[in-house]
C-alpha cells in the first residue's frame, strides 16, 4: 500500500495511541466533582495545557470540539450571532472562496437561513487572498461581522498571508477567524503571535485520534453557542469531555510539534521528489497552488485530457490511495470549487489529484508513484473526459 | 480466465449479488454505481428506484461485503439526452419508448461499457435475467423475471463485453443467496416503473415537459367523441382515463386506438379494433444470422408480454413480422423481440402495424 492521503487523514502517532489507550479505561466525567472526576480534569487541563503552548494560546483560549467541523461552525456561526446581537447592521461574512466546505457551507447556510450576506475573497491564481482584496473589501462595506481565511488550503496546499490579513481586519475591528486544520502539523501556528480572533484545529490531521478538534478563541470573544446543554468549555461549547480523545490529540500535538521543522524539511524533500517524478512521467502535468510557499506535504496536479476519478480507480487498483480533494455529493465529483476560484477551466478542475505526505511517508511511496502515474495517466487519457 | 470485470451496481439486489457471483468466479471486479440524476433528491425516493443516494449507499455496502472496490460513474448528462429526452420526445412523437430498453442500448453497453473498456476492464457485468453464451442471447430460467426483452436491442459487439450472472437463477434463489452472502439488500422491495419519474405519474412528467395541447378524441368514423390534453398522454391499447363524453352507440368500452402528433388527434374504438396481424419494424438489431427468407419464429412485442407465432422477413432495412394470430394494442416505439423458443434472434423498433380487415 501507498499511502498518499494525509491530508484525509493521517495514521495515529504512537504516543497518541499510548495516551488515548491509557485513559480509555480509566472512569471519570472531567466536570464532576468527586476524586474521580478531578483525576479525569487534570488529564483534560493539561492536555489543554500542552496544545496551548505548541500553538502560542493561553490554556484559557482552547475549547475543545468534536473535531475541525464543529470548530469551524462554532467559530463562523457562533461568532456572526454575537457580532449581530451587539449590532444588528453587522450581516456582511467575508470568506475566502476557496475556503474547506466547513466553512464555505457554514456560511451559505448564514445567507440562506440568518439573513447574513456572503462575500466571498478571490483568489490568485495560486488560491491565494491578496492583502489589498481584504483591504478593499473592508474599506468598501462597514457592515463586516467577520472575515475568515484559512491558513493553509486542503486541496492544492498554498499559504496564506493569514498574520498580515488579520491585521487589516483588526484596523477595521473585525474579528478574524482561520482554518488552521491543514497547517497545524506542518507550518509553523502560532495563535497570539498571528492576530486571529479564532483558530481551528483538527485532531486526526496531526496524528491524533478521530472525533477531536479545538477552536483557540482569544479571551473576549465568545461566540453563541452552537450545542447548548452542560456549560463546559466557557459555556461555548456543552458536552461532556472526551478525555481518552482529548489526551490523545495533546499528545499527537506535542510530537507533531517538536518534530515539526525536521519533518517539515523531510517532507518539503519528499513532496519535490514527487512532483519531479510526476512531471518526467507526464511532461504537461501542472502543479496547481504556489510552486513555493504552500504545505510541504502538498502536491496537487491536474492532468490534461483526464478525469480525475479515473486516475484515482487506477491508482487504487495498484495500491496507491490518493484523492481528488475535492468534495463529493452522492459519491459524484464535482469540479473543485478551488480550481475553480483560482481560474481553472472546469475540465482542468475535474482532471486533478492531491498527493499528501505525512509522517510515515518514505522514498518507497514517492517511487511507487513514479513507476505507476505515467502508464495510468495514459490509461485514462484514453479513456477520456465524459460529456 | 481471470478478467477485469466492472459490475453495474444499481443498488438492488440482482446487481448485488450478480457482482458477488462475478467476484467468486475468481475475476477482479470493481463496483459501480452510475449516478443518472446530477440532482438525486429529485429522482423516486425509497426502494422504489435505481438512482437515489439510498441506491448509491446500498450499492456501496453491498461492495464492501463482497470486498470489492466501488466507485460512483456520473453518467447523468448521457443519460439525460439518450434515456429522458428520448423518452419525452418519442411520446411527443405518437410512440411509447421503454426507457429501460434505451438505458441498456444507449448506457449500460454504451457510455459505461466503453468507459470501462477505455480504462481496461474486459467486461460489463450485470443483474439482468437473461443468459449470454457463445454468443447467443436467451430468455433467464426464470420466465417472470426474463429480461432478455430488454437487451435485445444491444448489438452483437455490445453484448459480446457483456456478463450476466443471473440468467441461471430464479429470483426467489437469487434472494435466498443475497441472505446467505449477507447482503442487506436480500429483502430489498423490485424496483417498478421508470426510475426518472418520481411519483410514477408519467402523464404529468410528460405534461410538464411538453406542455397542454387540446385536441379532439374522433372515433373511427371520424366523429369527435371528447377532448384530450395532449395526444402525447396517450397510448394505443389504452382504456382507462379517456373520460370521453359522448357514451358508444353500442354502450361497450372504447379503447384508443391510434395517436397523431401531426393531427394532434386520438383516435378510439372497440377492443377488436385493436388487433394486429402484420407490423413492420425499424432499426434491426440481429443477435443470429439475418434470415435469407421468411422466417418462422415468435415474436414478444411488449416487456413481459405474450409471446406470438410469426413469419419473419427482411425488408431492405426494415423487417415484416406477420403474426399467426392477432396480436391486441400493439404500440409504436415498443420493440419486436423475435425468438426461437429461448433463443433471442434479433430485435426491431415497432414503426407501423396492420390492423386485421374487420
Amino acid at each position: 500500500m501507498t499511502y498518499l492521503d494525509h491530508a484525509a487523514t493521517t495514521p495515529m502517532l504512537p504516543e497518541a495511541i499510548a495516551a488515548m489507550t491509557e485513559q480509555l479505561g480509566a472512569l471519570g466525567n472531567p466536570s464532576s466533582l468527586h476524586a474521580v472526576g478531578r483525576r479525569a480534569r487534570r488529564v483534560v487541563e493539561e492536555s489543554r495545557e500542552i496544545i496551548a503552548e505548541a500553538f502560542d494560546a493561553r490554556p484559557s483560549e482552547v475549547v475543545f470540539t468534536s473535531g475541525g467541523t464543529e470548530a469551524d461552525n462554532l467559530a463562523v456561526k457562533g461568532l456572526y450571532w454575537a457580532r449581530r446581537a451587539a449590532d444588528p447592521r453587522r450581516t456582511r461574512v467575508l470568506a475566502a472562496a476557496v475556503e474547506h466546505h466547513a466553512v464555505l457551507d457554514a456560511v451559505r447556510w448564514l445567507a440562506d437561513h440568518e439573513g447574513a450576506t456572503a462575500q466571498w475573497l478571490p483568489v490568485d491564481e495560486h488560491g491565494r487572498v491578496r492583502p489589498d482584496t481584504l483591504r478593499a473589501a473592508l474599506a468598501a462595506a462597514d457592515d463586516v461581522a467577520l472575515v475568515t481565511v484559512m491558513w493553509a488550503n486542503n486541496e492544492v496546499g498554498t499559504v496564506q498571508p493569514v498574520a498580515e490579513l488579520a491585521a487589516i481586519a483588526r484596523e477595521h475591528g473585525v474579528p478574524f477567524h482561520t482554518d488552521a486544520v491543514q497547517a497545524a502539523a506542518q507550518l509553523p501556528v502560532a495563535f497570539a503571535a498571528s492576530g486571529v480572533q479564532a483558530l481551528t484545529l483538527s485532531g486526526h490531521k496531526l496524528g491524533g485520534p478521530l472525533g477531536v478538534g479545538a477552536l483557540l478563541l482569544a479571551k473576549g470573544v465568545d461566540p453563541v453557542p452552537v450545542l447548548h446543554g452542560g456549560g463546559q468549555e466557557r459555556d461555548v461549547r456543552s458536552g461532556t469531555l472526551d478525555t481518552p480523545a482529548i489526551a490523545g490529540f495533546a499528545a499527537a500535538v506535542q510530537v507533531a510539534v517538536a518534530r515539526r521543522e525536521e519533518e517539515a524539511r523531510r517532507l518539503a524533500g519528499l513532496r519535490d521528489s514527487l512532483v519531479k517524478a510526476v512531471r518526467t512521467a507526464v511532461p504537461d502535468a501542472v502543479l496547481n497552488g504556489d510552486p513555493r510557499d504552500r504545505l510541504p506535504g502538498n502536491a496537487h496536479f491536474s492532468f490534461p485530457g483526464c478525469e480525475g476519478d479515473a486516475l484515482l480507480m487506477l491508482l487504487d487498483a495498484r495500491d496507491i490511495e490518493c484523492s481528488t480533494g475535492s468534495a463529493c455529493s452522492a459519491g459524484v465529483s464535482q469540479p473543485s470549487h478551488v480550481l475553480l476560484a483560482m481560474g481553472a477551466d472546469p475540465a482542468r478542475a475535474r482532471g486533478s489529484l492531491r498527493f499528501s505526505l505525512g509522517h510515515t511517508s518514505t522514498e518507497e511511496d514517492v517511487a511507487a508513484l513514479a513507476d505507476a502515474i505515467g502508464p495510468v495517466v495514459e490509461r485514462a487519457r484514453r479513456a477520456g473526459i465524459t460529456s | 480466465m481471470t478478467l477485469r470485470v466492472l459490475a453495474a451496481m444499481s443498488g438492488g439486489v440482482d446487481s448485488a449479488v450478480a457482482a458477488a457471483r462475478a467476484a467468486e468466479a475468481g475475476h477482479d471486479v470493481t463496483g459501480v454505481h452510475m449516478a443518472l440524476s446530477s440532482n438525486p433528491q429529485s429522482y423516486r425516493t425509497g426502494a422504489r428506484g435505481c438512482c437515489t443516494l439510498e441506491d448509491s449507499r446500498d450499492a456501496r455496502r453491498a461492495a464492501d461485503v463482497i470486498g470489492i472496490p466501488f466507485y460512483v460513474w456520473d453518467l447523468a448528462e448521457r443519460f439525460h439526452r439518450d434515456v429522458v429526452e428520448d423518452f419525452v420526445s418519442e411520446y411527443a412523437a405518437g410512440r411509447t419508448p421503454n426507457p429501460c430498453l434505451r438505458c441498456n442500448e444507449k448506457i449500460k453497453f454504451a457510455a459505461l461499457l466503453d468507459r470501462a473498456l477505455a480504462l481496461g476492464f474486459d467486461a460489463v457485468c450485470t443483474g439482468h435475467y437473461a443468459r449470454w453464451d457463445g454468443g447467443v442471447l436467451r430468455r433467464g430460467v426464470d420466465a417472470a423475471k426474463d429480461q432478455s426483452y430488454v437487451l435485445a436491442v444491444c448489438t452483437p459487439e455490445q453484448l459480446a463485453h457483456a456478463m450476466f450472472p443471473l440468467g441461471d437463477t430464479t429470483k426467489a434463489d437469487i434472494r435466498a443467496e443475497a441472505q446467505r452472502r449477507g447482503l442487506q439488500v436480500a429483502d430489498k422491495p423490485d424496483s417498478h416503473d421508470i426510475c426518472f419519474i418520481a411519483d410514477g405519474d408519467t402523464r404529468r412528467f410528460l405534461a410538464e415537459r411538453l406542455g397542454s395541447a387540446p385536441g379532439p378524441i374522433v372515433d373511427q368514423d371520424g366523429n369527435t367523441v371528447g377532448e384530450h390534453e395532449g395526444a402525447y398522454a396517450y397510448t394505443v391499447g389504452q382504456r382507462r382515463g379517456l373520460r370521453i363524453g359522448t357514451p358508444a352507440p353500442d354502450g361497450r368500452p372504447r379503447y384508443v386506438l391510434d395517436v397523431s402528433p401531426v393531427t394532434n388527434t386520438v383516435t378510439v374504438g372497440p377492443r377488436e379494433a385493436l388487433d394486429v396481424d402484420e407490423i413492420v419494424g425499424e432499426r434491426p438489431v440481429w443477435l443470429s444470422e439475418p434470415p435469407a427468407g421468411p422466417l418462422p419464429c415468435q415474436v414478444q412485442l411488449r416487456a413481459h408480454g405474450e409471446v406470438h407465432d410469426c413469419v419473419a422477413e427482411t425488408e431492405g432495412d426494415t423487417v415484416r413480422i406477420k403474426l399467426a394470430r392477432p396480436a391486441r394494442g400493439v404500440a409504436a416505439g415498443q420493440a419486436a423481440v423475435l425468438y426461437d423458443g429461448d433463443r433471442v434472434l434479433g430485435s426491431s423498433t415497432i414503426a407501423t402495424t396492420a390492423r386485421v380487415a374487420v
